[in-house]
């Protein structure tokens, strides 16, 4: 991994369209501006990892649903 | 053209209502291709299926019947993978994760699935909102709010 250190304001380049800015630094928390052309998406890394567990535990087998289903029909 | 499902096993396939969600769906990279197949009469729930994996199916819904104040801004990125040229073709549906008992069942609101059901393209859009996160209590107080109107 390539590391740099950065002061408040200054700014990373990643090609030639991405601009990073390092806008305030407080205690453990930095706050980071991110220039990108609009088809890059850009997340938080742990909100991506958590949707993906969230997709893989919802297509687990939800014959629940069905047995529910079935139960408002009677009604 | 037949294809096996999870929930309704076999069933007839009509080539134009698959969608195809060119990015994938996070954590399922080889599946692009589903159909939606409601599963009761008033088509409240409906499963996301699979085409080429009959095993792997979503129970999805629509999110703004169960969450009044739901609300989110398409980025103009979804706007050009999926073609979007009209508001009037965007389904938007939440994936449940269901539990058992059922009414303990959560909604996905920080990811839904957004469909140009004109093009029949789609994609599971990840929202930097902090209001909205993977599990939402589909049966909670909102669901009463809703049904004032």
């Amino acid at each position: 991994m390539l590391v740099l250190t950065r002061r408040s304001g200054e700014v990373i380049k990643i090609g030639d369209d991405i601009e990073i800015t390092v806008i305030a630094v407080k205690g453990d928390r930095v706050k980071i501006g991110i220039n990108a052309p609009k088809h890059v998406e850009i997340f938080r890394k742990e909100v991506y990892e958590q949707i993906i567990v969230e997709n893989q535990e919802a297509s687990a087998d939800v014959s629940v649903v069905m047995e529910w289903m079935k139960g408002m029909k009677k009604d | 053209m037949k294809i096996s499902t999870k929930y309704h096993g076999e069933m007839e396939l009509e080539k134009n209502n698959i969608i195809t969600f060119p990015q994938a769906i996070p954590g399922f990279p080889d599946e692009k291709e589903f159909i939606l197949v409601p599963l009761d009469e008033a088509e409240e729930f409906v499963v996301l299926q699979s085409i080429a994996n009959s095993q792997l199916a979503f129970v999805i819904t629509n999110p703004f019947r169960f969450f009044k104040d739901y609300d989110f801004t398409l980025e103009d990125l979804v706007v050009e993978l999926l073609e979007i040229e009209s508001e009037k073709d965007i389904l938007v549906f939440s994936i449940l994760t269901v539990q058992d008992p059922f009414d303990q069942t959560t909604a996905n609101l920080q990811a839904p699935i957004v469909i140009n059901n004109k093009k029949k393209l789609a994609k599971q859009v990840i929202l930097n909102h902090p209001d909205y996160r993977t599990k939402h209590p589909l049966f909670s107080k909102e669901k009463h709010k809703v049904g004032k109107e």
